[in-house]
């Protein structure tokens, strides 16, 4: 299993517009998108959103990474597809759902990708929710590739005593990843004791009114962007509503193929 | 023997790690690799027993190609010891944390028993057998780590930075230990930044920086090279350093211990007196 | 044990001797974060640390551990160094200050939009000691700091903390192993062992027979000077430092 599922959701610091937006922004536009994706079934419909966040991914400039979690992604999808297929929807259904699948995910990563987990904290303590639960969630976040890394250093040490992860029945493999998650798990809390003490260290909770250095501070480019999420949620609410979309007369479905199924 | 040719690695979508390195090591060999940290030293070492393949160049082990073997059956020529022991222990006793390898590489029960309380007598901890290893030391933790790679007993063995966190009495007892496997005719290769260490115990020097060989050869030599060693982000030992400020009166740069340092002034008082 | 304000203590020992729990004692981690069976009385700058939470204590002791990539854990340097200020809840004009100020008393000011994962391991130990220095405490423990670091950034950092206390005059508590980098800053050498002080005073007077026997690592040099004592030669002094040595040996080899 492949830890780079992890890459299309982590953070790095890049010089595009994208990642300079406000976080707030961003993550209404990732709302925005979420909620079409939802609302719609049809399939050209479900092209034309999945395809809009081609050009915000250009401009974020990751285009490796969100690739790799598209990738990382495929086996879901298929499993998507599979299940609907099999259960009865027609071909262009499953396709459908597998692409609203996909589209949602790719929105996340997006947003994960762009936005600072610090910049995350700064917008739900700006948002007044209390700083414990704040630091708290950009805490997990920005662990998360360290807690890769360690994983990766793990699986390295104990392939090094002769263990094979790919090797096995079933039922091996799956014990084959004790001496994986034990280190694994006595690390994160390791390194979360040796945090909490450094934290106490520097008075963390002394004080209940926090002034953060840094300010999250909406632009004009910022608001455009909420106004522009506005405006496409209410154009896809009045497609939804009043516009039939063609759908592709392709009715193939699991009984077709399979009489007796 | 450990052999590298223009071995190249760079991790994906990053910058080369290693840019053509090219050594020999020798069978019961002791070489220290030092560099300053990110110089590619525990790559290299990585390359050794196959997690990592080279992205251009070669790395054989006992003339086999690594690109031809597995991490599994290079490991048992090739025992790296990690720095960090916390990564691999894992067992609810000492014993079973080191029949976890002799079981992966198919040793039966009578063996495993044989070995484990061997190795668990050899380094002191024999009082430890049922204990879990979490409950140990930091010292004691590093001691079971190294037992778990020596029990199977590979011919060449890779320590990563042993002398981290470590006190005075512990790189003592550890200096002797490593001089007596290397006596026993085992490759040793370690990891370190600890130059008083390696002056003591004088194995052959690699120095690493950004990806390349700096220097090869004796610790007499390196560890006197004060352009290179500035180079790797490393310092002379002290007493080298004393006895460069005092070569005018005959004293040798090379001295790096105390006790070749003693041996070189009372020589030069001798001759005076 | 008195420590005067201004001094440049060194902590020493074997393992298990009980520095890191002194080091703990000393911000009020323990008792405070940590249970077990405290007997005695610490007062640090006036405050007991049985009476104090560690957050109010952190104003007064800065504590520095060993490892820095746990103790940064913002995205940029210099919000890792404002978090201590903030939490004291000072207002954004001197938290300002007071970053940009332990930002440029450690000489890192030009690494303050970095995150700590790509500067050096000396670079990341230099924050964490402004991290530290930006709540401006009497008194500043450290941990080991030089663990993890090569020699070059070792000495490097000792500079920086050396530079707070003659500087500054900010209280130095550090506990280390490598005697042969700390000594020339240190003014007073306490070496414990088993939980006990056993020897405390000037390092000259400290790095003999009974240190060594204790199984401290004595600078290289001093363990020459003692092995070339045990020949018969007398010097006036015992070195500490390579220069002292240097000198010393000058005067015996010179006709």
């Amino acid at each position: 299993m492949s830890l780079k599922i992890f890459d299309g959701f982590k953070f790095a610091k890049l010089p595009t517009p994208i990642h300079r937006m406000d976080p707030r922004a961003k993550f209404i536009l990732t709302i925005g998108l979420f909620v079409i994706a939802l609302l719609f079934s049809n399939i050209y419909a479900l092209i034309v959103i999945f395809l809009i966040q081609l050009p915000i991914v250009y401009a974020a400039k990751t285009w490796r990474r969100w690739a790799a979690s598209m990738r990382a992604g495929v086996f879901l999808a298929v499993l998507i597809f599979i299940m609907n297929f099999v259960f009865g929807s027609t071909l262009v259904f499953s396709a459908a759902m597998t692409l609203r699948f996909l589209s949602l995910m790719s929105a996340f990563s997006l947003f994960f990708m762009t936005t600072s987990p610090d910049d995350l904290g700064l917008a739900l303590e700006q948002a007044r929710v209390p700083y414990t639960l704040s630091f708290t969630f950009t805490t997990a976040v920005r662990l998360v590739p360290t807690m890769a890394l360690d994983a990766q250093t793990v699986i390295d040490a104990q392939r090094s005593r002769g263990l094979e992860l790919d090797k096995g029945n079933f039922m091996k493999r799956i014990r084959n990843y004790i001496p994986i998650l034990i280190p694994l798990i006595v690390s994160a809390i390791r390194r979360s004791i040796e945090l909490a003490e450094a934290l106490e260290s520097r008075g963390f909770g002394a004080s209940p009114n926090r002034q953060p250095l840094v300010v999250l501070e909406m632009k004009n480019t910022d608001y455009a962007v909420v106004a522009l999420t506005f405006l496409m949620l209410t154009l896809a609410v009045y497609v939804y509503l009043f516009v039939r979309l063609p759908t592709p007369s392709i009715p193939i479905t699991m009984p077709k193929i399979l009489p007796w199924f | 023997m450990i052999q590298t040719e223009d071995l190249r690695f760079a991790y994906p979508s990053s910058l080369e790690v290693l840019r053509g390195i090219d050594l020999t090591i020798n069978d019961g060999e002791f070489v220290a690799i030092m560099g300053e940290n990110g110089a590619g030293k525990t790559t290299l070492v990585k390359t050794f027993n196959g997690l990592l393949m080279p992205t251009a160049g070669r790395v054989r082990v006992d003339g086999v190609d690594t690109r031809e073997s597995s991490v599994a059956k290079l490991s048992k020529d090739v025992g790296l010891v990690f720095q960090n022991p916390d990564h691999q222990l894992f067992s609810e006793t000492v014993r079973e944390e080191l029949a976890f390898s002799l079981r992966n590489f198919g040793y039966g029960e009578e063996t495993i028993e044989r070995r484990v309380t061997t190795i668990l007598e050899t380094l002191d901890l024999a009082r430890y057998t049922e204990s879990s290893p979490f409950v140990l030391s930091g010292g004691e933790r590093k001691r079971v780590a190294l037992a778990a790679v020596l029990v199977w007993n590979p011919k060449h063995i890779i320590l990563d930075e042993p002398t981290i966190g470590q006190d005075y009495q512990q790189k003592d007892r550890l200096r002797n230990f490593i001089v007596q496997l290397n006596s026993q005719g085992k490759t040793v290769i370690i990891i370190t930044h600890d130059v008083e260490f390696v002056a003591e115990c004088r194995p052959r020097i690699v120095l690493l920086s950004k990806g390349l060989v700096l220097g090869d050869g004796p610790s007499d030599d390196l560890l006197s090279d004060e352009q290179l060693l500035k180079k790797a982000s490393l310092t002379r030992p002290q007493i080298g350093e004393l006895m460069h400020k005092l070569r005018d009166f005959g004293l040798p740069d090379t001295a790096i211990n105390a006790y070749s340092a003693e041996h070189a002034i009372l020589q030069v008082l001798g001759r005076k007196r | 044990m008195d420590v005067s304000p201004g001094e440049f203590v060194v902590f020493t020992g074997p393992s298990g001797c009980g520095k890191t729990t002194i080091c703990r004692c000393l911000n009020g981690l323990i008792p405070n974060f940590y249970s077990g069976d405290f007997f005695g009385e610490l007062v640090v700058d006036d405050l007991n640390v049985k009476e104090h939470t560690t957050a109010e204590m952190a104003a007064h002791v800065g504590l520095v551990f060993q490892n820095p990539e746990n103790q940064l854990f913002s995205l940029s340097i210099e919000r890792d160094v404002a978090f201590g200020p903030e939490n004291m809840g000072l207002s954004r004009e001197e938290t300002r200050k007071r970053v940009d100020w332990a930002l440029e008393v450690t000489g890192i000011t030009a690494l303050k939009d970095k995150p700590p994962y790509e500067l050096s391991g000396g670079q990341q130990q230099r924050a964490a000691i402004a991290a530290v220095l930006a709540m401006q405490p009497k008194v500043i423990v450290l941990d080991e700091p030089t663990s993890f670091l090569d020699p070059r950034s070792a000495l490097e950092i000792l500079e920086v903390i050396s530079n707070l206390n003659r500087q500054l005059g900010i209280t130095i508590i550090l506990v280390e192993h490598r005697l042969d980098i700390v000594s020339k800053h240190a003014n007073r050498v306490i070496v414990m062992d088993d939980g006990r002080i056993v020897l405390d005073g000037d390092p000259r007077d400290v790095y003999g027979e009974q240190a060594r026997l204790i199984g401290i690592g004595l600078p290289r040099v001093t363990t020459l000077f003692n092995l070339l004592r045990k020949e018969g030669l007398e010097f006036s002094q015992t070195p500490i430092t390579v220069d002292e040595a240097a000198r010393e040996l000058r005067k015996m080899l010179s006709p």
